[in-house]
């Protein structure tokens, strides 16, 4: 009789709560291939919800009461120093073991030697091959309350976050050390970053997201922004030039407030540069271009003057029959920024496919696991109710079919929750690319400070010869005459030493924009490589988990083969 | 074909054919006929046989779908008793209708439904099987007009048996009694695992359905993923980029591999669950007939007990009405006990159709299981054996 069918049952109740998993709907964020962030804040969600039917089982059914599976490494080493960890790409080894999964996967992948653009396994890493580390976390986020001087009533309540960095990069003078900081800060470091380094990709800090955080939970919404945070730091520190920043050591040693300019919004800026306006126009304020204000861009800034002479060069760049005198000659530079474009769009339709295939992979193990069930029941069902034997052959039959449909359906399902991590990349390059252009915007608002420069040092300089021209005829005019010349002499002169700078400041980002590109192809490649690599691993892997699960069904029903095929 | 599959569970000794008594049929060659509203598809019906109540060995005859309808609907007539094979559907949408899937499936489905019966110990000697083996089609297609209602069942006739027999509540009709129905508990248990049985495998045959649309999905993802996959790889050019082009050729591969097991799973799979669940509701059908059969032994009986009655009465009275009555009696006596030995019949039968059915059916789900394996194991191994082949390409990526 059929001793083992208790066996089945117990495995029934285990599914059980596949069921419940199943029932969880996947809010479809693999829809909308427009708005990749959602895809990963939702991903982030899904990687942080223990419930989520996508993260692996291990965080829903106890390892201990199932043999075959054992916890995935993969998340582990998302935060781990540990290149040289191949079980990165390689499936969880399994109790049931079949030893070799693929014998390649030992000897390892030593790729990690520089920062990566994206990766988040290797956010830790180091960006030079000396072993220097810088280690960030985030955690324990607690709630505040503002000084009184709130006026909104119940508001001032805010968030901070405990940040923890260990390192042994001597600059930080320390080897662990830990601030609170709250998200403005964070806005605050990334605004001060952008300023500081013009032409530069500079990793992208989470969104504001008002509206996120009053409809989700706090405690969820908490949750997501803490991981967030922790990996906008671990990309800052991981990029060559931005780890070593004054403005980075700051924010994560200096204790108390944060000793960083505060950025005012727009507003406010607008408001103080439509004070100065008149002034200027009356000409009792500078017209000409501060020289600290010179290395940032007209737009955002308070000079609404400025402002204007920028945009009205810029129409001429456009619309104006004369070419302006400097113009963007880097032929290597324009077919960069052509292949980026065009890479660009690669990978959305790369992203956008893989969200369909994973789609389809999840789909397929859930539809595997509800057949495996429906056959679980029946093998109940024929047992109760049997009244030959052959009802008893059959029910034998059934649950091995059935037991063996539930397996594949649950690596199935592990192996789309690796395929999700590993696309990722696909994703994480596409964010990169709003930066890309940001970059590029840098470096023409730049040059459209030069150009602007340029162009009125020319109408200055004319304006200066049609006075030296003119003084002659008129009599008694000497003396004024002398006076608007030398004020125009300083005027040109001070426009000139702006140039100048505007000039060393367009070198300046042209050298960055170049150097950051060379970077990225690098990395990019490396990153993507490792992505194909992890992608196929895993698929060996678990593809040769399915097939034997399924051997094992063909030999126990060899007795069926049927004599004509 | 299933000519050698056994009914009895026995293996048949390997004789040559023509000793041995054989009758295997098989349906072929599905072709598209008339225009318009009234296309339909005819088949090829070929009969190989040494019976000598055929006449000859080989005999081809072409069949369409209402023809089979016909043999079945005779067959459950005459044979009441017997869970007669079940039919596949008749079409249901439209355009689907002559699709190469759904005519394969049903060509496929017709012939497992004629060698059942040719295969049956009391089916098979039906002198309608026989008719409609070698029939010309000009009888054919009259004997098929022919039926009439006498032989149709309505669907509203089904609905009503079923609801009667499910039902554990009778309706109270006119202030008689209750309408009788045996109290045979280990019937009841029988019918009760029938109609239970159905639910189980509608359920699973659903999934199985579902299961074979994944299969279509996750190809035609791979195929997409791959294009895309190549075209990023153009973009990026170098080593790298025939990394992604050599990993989108392979994508493409796999989503050809996904769609042949799709159509595998659909027709060694999906098929032979829906076949079982055809076959239960034939049963259901048998079940139907048996309680007909006992309702009516049971008035039958009552009424010839009445009969009996009035008699004896009339002969106290010395009517001059006796001599009719006595005629009646002995008429309604003999219909009364053809009723008892049909419905006598009808269980004796379906005591051993039962044991068959269940033998059957594990011999038929051990078949689909393995086939399922089979094909899920040939799938899960070229996948992993073509991604395999892309390893060695990717290290020498990386080295370079």
């Amino acid at each position: 009789m059929m001793g083992s069918e208790n066996e089945g049952f117990e495995e029934a109740h285990l599914y059980a709560s596949k069921e419940e998993m199943e029932n969880l709907v996947l809010d479809n964020p693999l829809n909308d291939s427009n708005s990749y962030s959602n895809y990963r804040s939702a991903m982030s969600s899904a990687i942080s919800d223990t419930s989520h039917p996508l993260a692996p089982s291990i965080l829903v059914t106890p390892a201990d009461s199932d043999p075959i599976l054992s916890p995935p490494p993969y998340r582990d080493h998302l935060y781990h120093n540990s290149p040289t960890e191949s079980s990165y790409i390689e499936p969880p080894p399994f109790g049931d073991n079949v030893g070799d999964v693929n014998g390649v996967e030992n000897h390892s992948l030593n790729l990690d030697n520089f920062g990566r653009f994206s990766r988040s396994a290797s956010w830790s890493t180091s960006s030079s091959s000396d072993s220097e580390y810088v280690k960030i976390t985030v955690s324990n986020p607690q709630k505040e309350q503002e000084a009184s001087n709130s006026i909104v009533p119940g508001g001032g309540n805010y968030v901070t976050y405990l940040i923890t960095t260990r390192t042994n990069v001597p600059e930080f003078g320390g080897v662990e050390f830990s601030v609170r900081r709250r998200f403005r800060d964070v806005v605050t470091l990334s605004d001060r970053l952008a300023e500081s380094y013009r032409g530069l990709f500079i990793p992208p800090r989470p969104d504001k997201s008002v509206v996120e955080s009053q409809v989700m939970h706090k405690q969820e919404f908490v949750e997501l922004r803490r991981v967030a945070l922790e990996k906008y730091l671990r990309r800052l520190v991981a990029h060559p030039v931005i780890k070593r920043s004054d403005e980075l050591k700051v924010f994560l040693q200096v204790q108390g407030k944060l000793p960083l300019a505060t950025t005012t919004d727009v507003a406010s800026r607008m408001l103080d540069g439509a004070v100065k306006l008149p002034k200027q126009l009356l000409g009792d304020s500078s017209v000409v271009v501060a020289p600290h204000e010179v290395v940032q861009p007209a737009k955002g800034g308070r000079d609404l003057l400025r402002l204007f002479k920028e945009l009205k060069q810029s129409v001429a760049n456009d619309w104006g029959g004369s070419r302006p005198l400097v113009v963007e000659e880097d032929k290597e530079f324009l077919e960069k920024k052509e292949k980026i474009n065009d890479l660009e769009q690669q990978l959305s339709n790369v992203s956008k496919q893989a969200e369909s295939l994973v789609k389809a992979q999840q789909d397929m193990g859930d539809t595997m696991g509800e057949l495996g069930l429906a056959f679980i029941k029946l093998t109940k069902f024929e047992n109760e109710e049997a009244m030959f034997n052959s009802q008893r052959a059959r029910a034998h039959d059934m649950k091995g079919f059935a037991t063996a449909a539930v397996k594949a359906s649950r690596f199935y399902r592990e192996l789309n929750a690796q395929t999700v991590e590993h696309l990722d990349t696909i994703h994480e390059y596409l964010g990169l690319m709003l930066v890309v252009h940001s970059a590029f915007s840098d470096r023409s608002s730049a040059l459209l400070t030069v150009q602007t420069l340029l162009s009125e040092l020319s109408s200055l300089e004319s304006r200066a010869e049609k006075l030296e021209a003119t003084s002659s005829k008129v009599f008694g005019a000497g003396k004024s005459r002398n006076r608007k010349m030398e004020d125009l002499k300083e005027t040109i002169r001070a426009t000139e030493d702006a140039k100048n700078i505007a000039i060393r400041e367009y070198q300046r980002i042209k050298e960055n924009n170049r150097s950051e590109l060379e970077r990225l192809d690098k990395e990019r490649e490396a990153d993507l490589l490792n992505m194909l690599k992890g992608f196929v691993h895993n698929q060996v892997g678990y593809m040769e988990k399915i097939a034997n699960v399924w051997t094992k069904v063909v030999e126990e029903t060899s007795c069926y083969a049927k004599e004509n095929s | 074909m299933i000519a050698t599959r056994s009914v009895s569970g026995s293996s048949q000794s390997p004789r040559s054919p023509s000793s041995q008594p054989y009758l295997s049929v098989s349906v072929t060659d599905p072709v598209k006929l008339g225009n318009g509203v009234q296309a339909y598809i005819s088949y090829r019906v070929i009969t190989k046989t040494n019976l000598p109540e055929y006449q000859g060995p080989e005999k081809i005859v072409i069949r369409r779908y209402s023809d089979f309808v016909w043999l079945h609907d005779r067959l459950f007539e005459k044979y009441k008793g017997i869970f007669i094979p079940p039919l596949p559907e008749k079409s249901a949408v439209e355009k689907f209708r002559f699709s190469a899937e759904f005519i394969e499936m049903r060509r496929q489905a017709l012939d497992i439904f004629v060698n059942r019966i040719a295969l049956h110990h009391e089916l098979q000697q039906s002198e309608d099987l026989r008719t409609f083996l070698q029939a010309d089609e000009e009888t054919m297609e009259r004997l098929r007009s022919q039926e009439t209602g006498i032989f149709k069942k309505k669907p509203t006739d089904f609905m009503q048996i079923f609801k009667d027999v499910q039902s554990k509540v009778s309706d109270v009709v006119l202030g008689k009694e209750k309408p009788v129905e045996e109290s045979n508990p280990e019937y009841e248990k029988l019918k009760h695992y029938i109609f239970e049985l159905e639910n189980h495998l509608a359920e699973a045959q659903k999934h199985a359905y579902r299961l074979v649309k994944r299969h279509r999905e996750l190809g035609q993802s791979l195929s997409d993923f791959g294009k895309a996959v190549k075209l990023l790889g153009a973009c990026e050019g170098n080593s790298l980029g025939k990394a992604f082009s050599e990993l989108g050729t392979k994508s493409e591969t796999l989503s050809v591999k996904l769609q042949k097991e799709a159509h595998q799973l659909l027709m060694n799979f999906e098929e032979p669950l829906k076949d079982y669940v055809r076959a239960v509701q034939s049963i259901k059908a048998t079940i139907a007939e048996r309680a007909n059969a006992f309702r009516r032994q049971c008035e039958l009986a009552e009424t010839t007990k009445l009969k009996e009655i009035n008699l004896n009465k009339l002969t106290l009275m010395r009517s001059d009405k006796v001599g009719e009555a006595e005629i009646e009696y002995q008429e309604l006596k003999v219909e009364s006990e053809e009723a008892t030995r049909m419905f006598e019949m009808i269980v004796r039968l379906m005591n051993e159709e039962i044991v068959r059915f269940q033998e059957q059916k594990t011999l038929d789900m051990g078949i689909a299981f393995h086939e399922f394996a089979k094909g899920q194991a040939r799938l899960a191994n070229g996948i992993a054996n073509a991604w395999r082949s892309l390893i060695p390409k990717l290290e020498a990526c990386s080295s370079s």
